[in-house]
């Protein structure tokens, strides 16, 4: 690397999303609680049902079950959508893909090079905990591993190979993290296995390697 | 030899390459830069590990200088 270079700490990107207060530590685990209750909302109410129709009427066992379904699956699909902003999306660019994955990681270190490889996920550890970069969103590990945020973000380009697509999104994420948290579309937070069970089996050992990965915390 | 690339659909470009002292060079590069700040990318300089710095002016004391495009929410 060259010499220390001055420039911008504030992704150009917030312009268009001035609206938006910036995210920060407190306010990126206050969408986690929300997400958290929201998920109770969604489940006490079915199992409640469930309980006190069991404890009526035995016979309504059925229905009851379906209303234990109702309770599991919803919270299933939020997970599901919160993966989702992780899977490869896109055209693969065969050709010009190793190219901009030598790119990548000459961005990467060496072990993260690896993981990324092997996962297609680029970890990068941050103030407001770890991240894993993928095509066309990232995870958010928070600090002591509680939950996953699952942020849809992506650079609108459809000809860029995936490689770069993770790229650019690594520099942005880089250049202002709390700024790259404002820009993302936060679309759900849930505790990690609920997230890791939707993850595609490649992409698992990252997020695994995340929930390792010591936190230092804003 | 420090270098100014795009990522663009070929994995990257090159658009520029200087060193320092060689003012044609240099002359040359800022104006790749300043042609790719005017349609729209966005210079950035990795600085190793977890930082990366945005650029409005070319550094020519940079290695290498990245051009990227804006990202948006999904």
């Amino acid at each position: 690397m060259g010499q220390p270079v001055s420039g911008r700490a504030e992704l150009p990107e917030l312009a268009a999303v001035r609206w938006r207060p910036r995210a920060t530590a407190r306010s990126v685990a206050t969408r986690g609680r929300i997400w958290t209750l929201w998920s109770l909302a969604h489940t006490v109410p079915f199992l409640g049902t469930a309980a006190l129709l069991l404890s009526l009427e035995p016979w309504s066992a059925p229905v009851a079950l379906a209303a234990v379904a109702h309770a599991w699956i919803i919270p299933e699909l939020y997970a599901a959508r919160g993966a989702a902003v992780v899977r490869p999306k896109g055209a693969r660019h065969l050709r010009s893909e190793p190219v901009a994955q030598g790119l990548l990681g000459d961005l990467l270190g060496h072990e993260e090079r690896d993981l990324q490889r092997d996962t297609g996920l680029a970890l990068e550890p941050g103030a407001l905990g770890v991240w894993l970069v993928g095509e066309a969103g990232a995870l958010l590990v928070d600090p002591g591993g509680r939950r996953v945020h699952c942020f849809c973000v992506r650079v609108p380009d459809p000809d860029l190979p995936p490689s770069d697509r993770i790229a650019h999104l690594l520099l942005a994420l880089r250049t202002d993290e709390t700024g790259f948290a404002t820009v993302a579309n936060h679309a759900f937070a849930g505790m990690p296995w609920r997230i890791r069970r939707r993850l595609t089996v490649r992409a698992r050992p990252a997020l695994a390697a995340a929930l390792a990965r010591p936190i230092a915390g804003p | 030899m420090a270098k100014l690339i795009r990522m663009d659909s070929t994995g990257h470009s090159t658009l520029a390459e200087w060193t320092a002292g060689d003012p044609g060079a240099e002359e040359a590069a800022v104006a790749a830069f300043r042609a790719q700040l005017d349609r729209g990318y966005i210079g950035v300089v990795s600085d190793g590990p977890g930082h990366a710095t945005q650029v409005d002016d070319l550094p020519l004391e940079a290695d290498l200088v990245i051009m990227r495009r804006p990202i948006a929410g999904g």
